[in-house]
C-alpha cells in the first residue's frame, strides 16, 4: 500500500504504466473536520483486560477518503457537464459488447469516452478504441474493484470533453464495486439472461446501489428457462425504484431505449453544468463546486 | 474481497490518528460495521491482521460491533429491522422495503501509547 496517501494501489496500472503520482496533492478535503480528541476514554470502556495505553475517539467513516475523492470526481464531472455512468456486472455479462454498440449509436452525438477496469490485460480498452472512441485501461492487479482514486487518475489521462459522456466499466464482480462510489451519476447494473434470475437476491447490494438494470442477451431467451419477469421482480424486491430495460447487444433489441435513457441523463448532466455556472459565475473550468 | 481495501482504509485512519496523538503503538481498534454494509466481518478480521503487519498497529486487537439493519416498509409505513437486503418485511411479509440504516462503517476509537 502507498504509505503516503494510503491509496493501496501500488499494483495498479493505467494503460500499462505504473500508477505513480507525486503525492503533491493533499487529501486535505476529507479531514477538514479533524480536531483533537483530548477527552478521556469513551464510556463504553475497555475494562478488564484493557491494553495499556490511552483511548481516543476517532468516529470516522472508513470509506471517507474514497467518498471525498468520489465527490471531487463528481464536482469535476458537474463543472464540465459530463455524464458519468458506472457499469457493473459479473464477468461475461456482455458489458464491453454493449459499450461498443452504444458507442456506435451514440458516440458521434455525445462524445463517448470509456474508463475500462480489469485486473489484467488491455483487451477491453483495445476493443473500445477500435470504434474510434477514447479509452483508458486501468489494471487493478489483484484489486477486485475500481475506486475513486484510480478513476481520478484515469480521468487525467482520458481528459474527457465538456458535455460528453464517460462510461466507467468496472471490474466484473457483483460484490465489491457496490461499496465504492466513483463520482458517477448512476450505477448501471448489467445482468445477462444466461445467469440466474435470482442474482438480484444473491447479490442484493449491487442491485440496491444501481439506478438501472440492463437485462442483456435477451435474444437468447427462447433457448433458456430464464424467467425475465421473475428476474425483474427480484430486482425490485431489493430496490423498488430500479428501472429495467431488456436489451440484446448482439441483435440491437432494446438498444434504442437504452440510448434514449443515456441521452436524457446526458441532458441532465449538461443542465447541472449550466445551473452550476450560473450559480457560481466562475465558468466551466471551475472545480470549486 | 474488498475487505482488503477496507482494512487498508482502517489502517490509514489508525495511522493518521496515531500520528496526531503521538502514539508509537496501537493496541486496540474498535469498528462499527452495519449489518447491511456489504462487509464480511470474518474476512475483514483476516485482512486487518494481514495489513497491520509491520505497522504500528501490528498485533492490535480488533473489536467489531455490528449495528442492526433497518428498512422503511411501504406496506407498514414504518421502519422495521432487517438482517439482509431482499428479505421480506418481518412484520407484514411484504417485499417493498427501502433500506434506511445499517450501511455505515466507522472507526469508533482506538487505544494507543
Amino acid at each position: 500500500m502507498c504509505t503516503t496517501c494510503g491509496c493501496g494501489t501500488d499494483h495498479v496500472t493505467i494503460d500499462g504504466k505504473a500508477h505513480g503520482h507525486d503525492h503533491g496533492h493533499d487529501h486535505g478535503h476529507d479531514h477538514g473536520h479533524d480536531h483533537r480528541h483530548d477527552h478521556p476514554a469513551p464510556a463504553h470502556a475497555h475494562a478488564a483486560g484493557t491494553p495499556a495505553g490511552r483511548a481516543v475517539a476517532v468516529e470516522r467513516d472508513i470509506l471517507a477518503r474514497n467518498d471525498a475523492e468520489a465527490d471531487a470526481n463528481r464536482r469535476r464531472f458537474t463543472a464540465q457537464g459530463i455524464l458519468a455512468l458506472n457499469l457493473v456486472s459479473s464477468p461475461g455479462s456482455g458489458k464491453t459488447t454493449l459499450l461498443v454498440e452504444t458507442i456506435r449509436r451514440l458516440g458521434g452525438d455525445l462524445g463517448l469516452a470509456v474508463v475500462e477496469g480489469d485486473q489484467q490485460t488491455s483487451n477491453d480498452a483495445e476493443r473500445i478504441r477500435a470504434t474510434g472512441a477514447h479509452a483508458v485501461q486501468v489494471n487493478t492487479g489483484k484489486g477486485c474493484h475500481l475506486d475513486a482514486h484510480m478513476v481520478a487518475h484515469a480521468l487525467d489521462h482520458l481528459a474527457p470533453a465538456e458535455d460528453s459522456v464517460v462510461m466507467i466499466e468496472n471490474v466484473g464482480n457483483l460484490v465489491c464495486p457496490a461499496a465504492f462510489d466513483l463520482g458517477e451519476a448512476h450505477k448501471v447494473v448489467v445482468l445477462s439472461v444466461t445467469e440466474g434470475e435470482d442474482k438480484p437476491l444473491k447479490y442484493p447490494d449491487m442491485f440496491a446501489a444501481a439506478d438501472l438494470m440492463l437485462l442483456n442477451k435477451c435474444d437468447l431467451l427462447p433457448h433458456l428457462a430464464f424467467d425475465a419477469d421473475l428476474c425483474e421482480a427480484n430486482a425490485r424486491r431489493v430496490n423498488p425504484a430500479i428501472e429495467v430495460l431488456r436489451v440484446s447487444a448482439t441483435t440491437g433489441e432494446g438498444l434504442d431505449a437504452w440510448c434514449d435513457w443515456v441521452r436524457a441523463a446526458a441532458r441532465e448532466a449538461r443542465g447541472r453544468r449550466v445551473r452550476g455556472a450560473a450559480r457560481t459565475g466562475c465558468g466551466a473550468a471551475c472545480t470549486c463546486g | 474481497m474488498h475487505e482488503m481495501s477496507i482494512a487498508e482504509s482502517v489502517l490509514g485512519i489508525v495511522e493518521e490518528t496515531a500520528r496526531r496523538e503521538g502514539f508509537s503503538r496501537v493496541a486496540e481498534v474498535r469498528l462499527e460495521i452495519g449489518r447491511l454494509a456489504a462487509v464480511e466481518v470474518e474476512a475483514l478480521r483476516f485482512c486487518f491482521d494481514a495489513v497491520v503487519r509491520g505497522s504500528l498497529a501490528e498485533g492490535a486487537a480488533l473489536a467489531i460491533e455490528e449495528t442492526p439493519g433497518t428498512a422503511w416498509c411501504f406496506g407498514c409505513n414504518d421502519t422495521v429491522s432487517v438482517d439482509s437486503r431482499g428479505e421480506p418485511c418481518p412484520r407484514c411479509g411484504g417485499a417493498r422495503l427501502q433500506v434506511s440504516g445499517g450501511t455505515d462503517m466507522r472507526v469508533k476509537d482506538l487505544v494507543g501509547s
